[in-house]
């Protein structure tokens, strides 16, 4: 068990890359200071597996997306297999199968949001962002739009996410200006 | 409770009425089987780990305030069950109404069907109507390699099939990917279902989910005869059941043995039902008349082979995969005649079940060389028979693979008793004597741990052949040897005054799980593993 | 992240004190403010008498089972097993965000409660598992515990008393099942975040199989309190005449409210005045026609009903509905109430685990149903196969997100079944029998 200070969630980038395509070849994730930071780690559970929802962030954080060749990099990384790394991955809703834009954007649109006008943000938000529809990447590949259950921010209607960010009390007539600061 | 020692503690309850006692720690479901209740389920297997998830076991508890589910809950003192009262019956119908809505109305070309859990519990106790009014859910179907197909419309999640590859398997290749109604059985990409063992999933499956491909619509349940055997796969003796639609047989299947496969077989024993159905059967016996073989009657073939085979030294080469019942004749006609017998066995990679202790597909690939060792028949190391010349060879079922011809033409005379002729007897063999294959005979095999089980006859033999023991037997007889054999059991007790581990046998005491007979030094002499 | 409000008059500010307050979020801030204090005096106190004092509070959890804390930590005895303490920080519950400002404005403050009930339940390791969402609330919690460890409050000779106390902050990643406390170890351990059947309980095999104990973000923050001020001071908050329902608790007020956020109150506190005096009512020309009081997984309340309730665990309770996680939603009467109680079903459907057959196929069963009467296409049979589904959904699975998923719907259509009759009496579509063309009829 470590001893010192402990975070399982790997650094939180500014920004994820935009990720690789799904044809490009894999380039390892676990070298240098990312290896050392999942031995850090590893360090703070009497499992390899426990390490595995740290893991696949800092595969996140790196780039952009879990593809399948990083799950079998993960899995082979904790002893265990890429189907099982597989079935965690797909469970959770965070881990994003395949790449997406510069700016990640996740909408609140459960009740609490929703009695407070969340579906037009998320309206306002596919018309100015040139996404078209929600889940998928703008053009550009700025953004990707998508709706998500509660966000935990409720009395701050609407909450939306960037990437790693907040912005809460999101308007239909704040969108444009929130989005034109995203490069 | 039998002789299970003082110390095991027991738990007295009553189930459905029926007062029962089981030892403390034992399920409710499996205290319901031991009572003679069956509670209906899905996602429980005795052979798995409970998951408790399918929630179609839910039973009512008197004074429990929720119902519980009986394959996750341990007997308590004095439990009252209800297995069929209104509560559980509401709450089984509706997990069967939950489970049918997405559910495809495949059954009329599902494999599944005549031998479906859904269909069974469904018809016992589901709602005779459907109150779904929406699109159902569609997926498509997925090779997952090794001989299995999934069909996910059809899967209910019961993960018996994530649960064997995990825990029994020790090989996870398959996942429950996704969440909520979006779930699915999934796997990684470059990872399929290759194991050997990878087929039981298919067995395992309560409902047509997943299906075996060479099985593919071949057969409806129904229209199958289904005959308890013994797999001639490897030496492990897996039990099976062989399936036969119109004597052909189609599919084979592991059948439950606590001591030997629990309740599974593996890929290559499951491919060994080809094997019966071969078409280039040996049909009448022959005698070489001249240049020629022509059809004898049973008689006359006899006692040609008999002749044949007097007065000089004799050689057998037995199959492995011989009978004892057939291998004991064998013997005794070597022993009358002062000869000799040998067998070849073929070798494989030998691959465990890990999950089961003492399970593996065995690297020798016969189902009874132990049988022919304690016969004291000669393992051969190679090829060559080691005939002199002028040798009679008597061929019993061998095939003949690889044999050196010229080894053949020392022998001065050749009878072959066999299911097929090898072509490099066509020109050679003076006798042939046809005779049925193992599914389509009765008799034992023992095993590489020396259990001796029985297996009874699946299927007709083709034209005029004949059991392999009663050949056997006619021919010792002809050969002036002693004894009067009119059925397999017959030449079974014969074998157990001869042989003491056989001693106080018998085919009633055998059943069809069989019994260890042979200590296990003795048997697992020369087999690795 | 939004900033919470400056404390109403009749707040009884005492997790909330410093919301609001940048110099509480450091170690040096926190001990300004009487922080660590009570972790000092706890260390050098024997578990049995925190677990004593801690009964005696009458502290129940706050995360929405309302479990007597005390007890729950009496449970884990000096075995000389391996112990570990859990924080559940996976704050889910729709309607429900107080956990979080507590970890952004007062993150040593639940650092104190977490290796303070560490000690109490003789683990020497505690795991804090934040929902992936919570970037900041994370960053904050991390920081505070490296301060911690930089200081000597954390680690192998925590504070000086020669015991070791281990904090490790653990990321989800979006599931709100994992907030149920078997499912949060499994997600723990690697594994799909799927709650576990119980016996065993989690005190006697838990976290990697180990007894355990797990408490919410907020009753945690309040152990240190208790610990410092004593069980005797908890108790003056609350109904002199039930002595079951003690101390404070934040409620998280969203929806159609004029004044949305934490308030911290006494239990005991009449709903009537929280909503209308501290809450500020409905927005101008609007009147609240339902409240949901304890996050989305509670029955349904009328703003009647409302109005004559009592905010603690038996008032609620006597009012047909639970106190939950405190999340109080609030609807107006601009809303619909048949579209917000589908995109509530959505919710459910989202997130089920997909383990138990009546969840799995009952989520999004429903949820097809409500939309389609939502949308328009709804017919009168859709209503009782509703309350027969939700009734097949109900005390029969391994964890309550079934039964929270049929929660509003029953009680929906028990207070607003006008509003559904009215949606199904519009269709005025052709189709008499919904999917009568379509293959699946049945």
């Amino acid at each position: 068990m470590s001893h010192g200070p402990s975070a399982s969630g790997g650094a939180l980038v500014a920004a994820p890359l935009h990720g690789a395509h799904h044809d490009e070849p894999h380039v390892p994730v676990f070298t240098d200071a990312a290896r050392a930071e999942l031995d850090m780690i590893l360090s703070r559970y009497p499992s390899k597996q426990a390490a595995l929802l740290p893991a696949l962030w800092l595969v996140q954080d790196a780039r952009g997306w879990v593809s399948d060749a990083s799950m079998a990099e993960v899995a082979d990384a904790l002893g265990i297999t890429p189907a099982y790394v597989k079935g965690v991955t797909t469970f959770y809703t965070m881990y994003h199968q395949h790449p997406v834009g510069r700016h990640f954007i996740q909408v609140c649109t459960t009740t609490p949001c929703n009695v407070c006008g969340a579906e037009d943000v998320v309206t306002s938000l596919l018309e100015h962002s040139g996404c078209g529809d929600l889940g998928l990447t703008s053009a550009d590949g700025r953004f990707t739009v998508i709706e998500v259950e509660c966000l935990g921010a409720c009395g701050f209607p609407t909450p939306i996410m960037i990437n790693n960010d907040f912005v809460e009390s999101v308007t239909p007539e704040s969108v444009p200006r929130i989005l034109s600061e995203l490069k | 409770m039998a002789d299970a020692g003082v110390n095991v503690k027991t738990v007295n309850l009553t189930i459905e009425g029926r007062p029962v006692t089981v030892p403390d720690g034992t399920s409710i479901l499996e205290a319901a089987k031991m009572a003679g209740v069956l509670i209906p389920h899905y996602c429980y297997h005795p052979g798995l780990p409970v998951a408790g998830v399918c929630r179609m076991c839910l039973v009512e508890v008197e004074k429990f305030p929720k119902l519980a589910p009986s394959c996750a809950t341990s007997v308590g003192e004095g439990q009252v069950v209800h297995v069929h009262s209104p509560k559980a019956l509401e709450a089984r119908k509706g997990v069967l109404e939950f489970l049918l809505i997405n559910h495809p109305l495949d059954c009329p070309i599902c494999d599944q069907a005549g031998e479906c859990e859904l269909q069974d519990y469904t018809f016992a106790e589901g709602r005779a109507d459907s109150r779904y009014r929406e699109p159902k859910r569609f997926n498509p179907v997925e090779d997952f390699g090794g001989d299995v197909l999934y069909v996910q419309n059809r899967c209910i999640l019961c993960t018996r099939c994530v649960r064997f590859m995990d825990d029994v398997a020790k090989d996870p290749v398959l996942n429950v990917s996704e969440r909520g109604d979006r779930a699915f059985i999934g796997k990684a990409e470059g990872h399929d279902l290759t194991n050997p063992w990878a087929g039981n999933v298919v067995d395992l499956c309560p409902v047509g989910a997943l299906l075996s491909k060479d099985f593919l619509n071949k057969a409806r349940a129904w229209e199958l005869d289904r005959a308890p055997s013994v797999c001639t796969g490897c030496s492990q003796g897996c039990n099976i059941v062989i399936d036969t639609r119109d004597n052909v047989a189609v599919r084979m299947r592991p059948r439950p043995n606590a001591d030997v496969n629990q309740y599974y077989m593996c890929e290559v024993g499951r491919a060994g039902y080809r094997e019966f159905n071969r078409r280039d059967r040996v049909e009448q016996p022959m005698v070489r008349n001249g240049h020629t073989l022509r059809i004898a009657d049973w008689e006359d073939a006899i006692t040609a082979a008999a002749r044949a085979l007097a007065g000089q030294r004799l050689m057998v080469l037995v199959s492995p995969n011989l009978s004892n019942e057939t291998l004991f004749l064998v013997e005794r006609l070597v022993a009358h005649a002062n000869g000799q017998a040998a067998f070849r066995v073929d070798t494989g990679d030998e691959v465990a079940l890990p999950g089961v202790p003492d399970l593996a597909l065995r690297s020798e690939r016969a189902a009874n060389a132990t049988a022919a060792r304690q016969f004291g028949f000669a393992q051969l190391a190679s090829a060559q028979l080691s005939l002199r010349d002028g040798d009679a060879l008597l061929v019993v079922g061998e095939q003949l693979d690889g044999i050196d011809v010229a080894d053949l033409d020392r022998a001065s005379t050749i009878v072959h008793i066999g299911t097929t002729l090898p072509d490099v007897l066509a020109a050679r063999a003076n006798v042939v004597l046809p005779i049925a294959n193992i599914s389509e005979e009765e008799g034992t095999l023992t095993n590489l741990r020396g259990r001796v089980q029985r297996f009874l006859q699946a299927k007709a033999a083709p034209g005029l052949a004949r059991p392999s023991w009663y050949v056997m037997a006619d021919l010792l007889a002809a050969a002036g040897g002693e004894g009067q054999y009119f059925s397999p059991a017959d030449v079974f007790d014969a074998l157990s005054v001869t042989h003491a581990p056989f001693a106080t046998l018998s085919y009633e005491r055998l059943g069809l799980l069989g019994l260890p007979v042979l200590s296990p030094e003795i048997a697992s002499a020369e087999v690795s593993g | 992240m939004g900033f919470p409000h400056p404390s109403h008059p009749r707040e009884t500010p005492i997790l909330s004190k410093y919301f609001g307050d940048a110099g509480a979020r450091t170690l040096d801030g926190w001990r300004a403010r009487g922080g660590y204090e009570a972790l000092q005096q706890a260390l050098a106190t024997d578990p049995v008498d925190l677990q004593n004092v801690v009964k005696d509070s009458g502290l129940r959890g706050r995360g929405g089972a309302g479990f007597p804390t005390g007890l729950k930590w009496s449970f884990m005895k000096p075995d000389g097993k391996i112990h570990y303490m859990l924080c559940n920080a996976d704050e889910s519950e729709p309607g429900t965000f107080k956990d979080r400002e507590i970890m952004r404005w007062t993150p040593h403050g639940l650092v104190e409660g977490v290796a303070l009930a560490a000690h109490a339940i003789y683990a020497e390791t505690a795991y804090i598992y934040i929902r992936g969402e919570f970037t900041e609330p994370y960053a904050h919690v991390t920081r505070a515990v490296e301060e911690a460890y930089a200081a000597g409050v954390l680690g192998a000779n925590a504070m000086g008393s020669g015991k070791r106390v281990d904090v490790h902050v653990h990321r989800g990643a979006g599931a709100y099942i994992c907030g149920e406390e078997t499912a949060l170890m499994n997600s723990l351990e690697g594994r799909r975040g799927n709650p576990r059947i119980k016996p065993p309980f989690p005190a006697v095999a838990g976290l990697f199989g180990k007894p355990t104990t797990i408490n919410n973000v907020e009753t945690l923050a309040t152990v240190p309190y208790i610990i410092k001020h004593g069980a005797e001071w908890y108790k003056q908050f609350g109904r002199a005449d039930n002595p079951k329902s003690i101390g404070t608790k934040l409620f998280s007020v969203c929806g159609n409210i004029t004044r949305p956020g934490n308030y911290e109150v006494a239990l005991g506190f009449p709903f009537k005045d929280f909503l209308y005096d501290l809450c500020g009512g409905p927005l101008p020309g609007r009147e609240i026609k339902a409240v949901i009081p304890g996050g989305s997984s509670v029955p349904i309340l009328t703003r009647e009903e409302a109005e004559n309730t009592i905010m603690d665990y038996e008032g609620m309770a006597a009012a047909g509905t639970l106190l939950g996680s405190g999340g109080v939603i609030v609807f107006d009467d601009k809303q619909d109430m048949v579209r917000q109680i589908a995109r509530l079903v959505r919710f459910y459907a989202h997130e089920s685990c997909a383990q138990c057959t009546q969840c799995r196929e009952g989520t999004a069963w429903t949820l097809r149903i409500m939309e389609r009467i939502r949308d328009g296409e709804g017919t009168a049979e859709d209503i009782d196969t509703l309350l027969s589904i939700a009734d097949n959904m109900t005390g029969k699975t391994i964890c309550v997100l079934s039964d929270s998923c049929a929660t509003p719907v029953v009680s929906g259509l028990k207070k607003f079944r006008g509003e559904f009759e009215a949606r199904i009496a519009a269709n005025r579509s052709m189709v008499t029998v919904p999917g009568a063309f379509r293959a699946t009829a049945a």
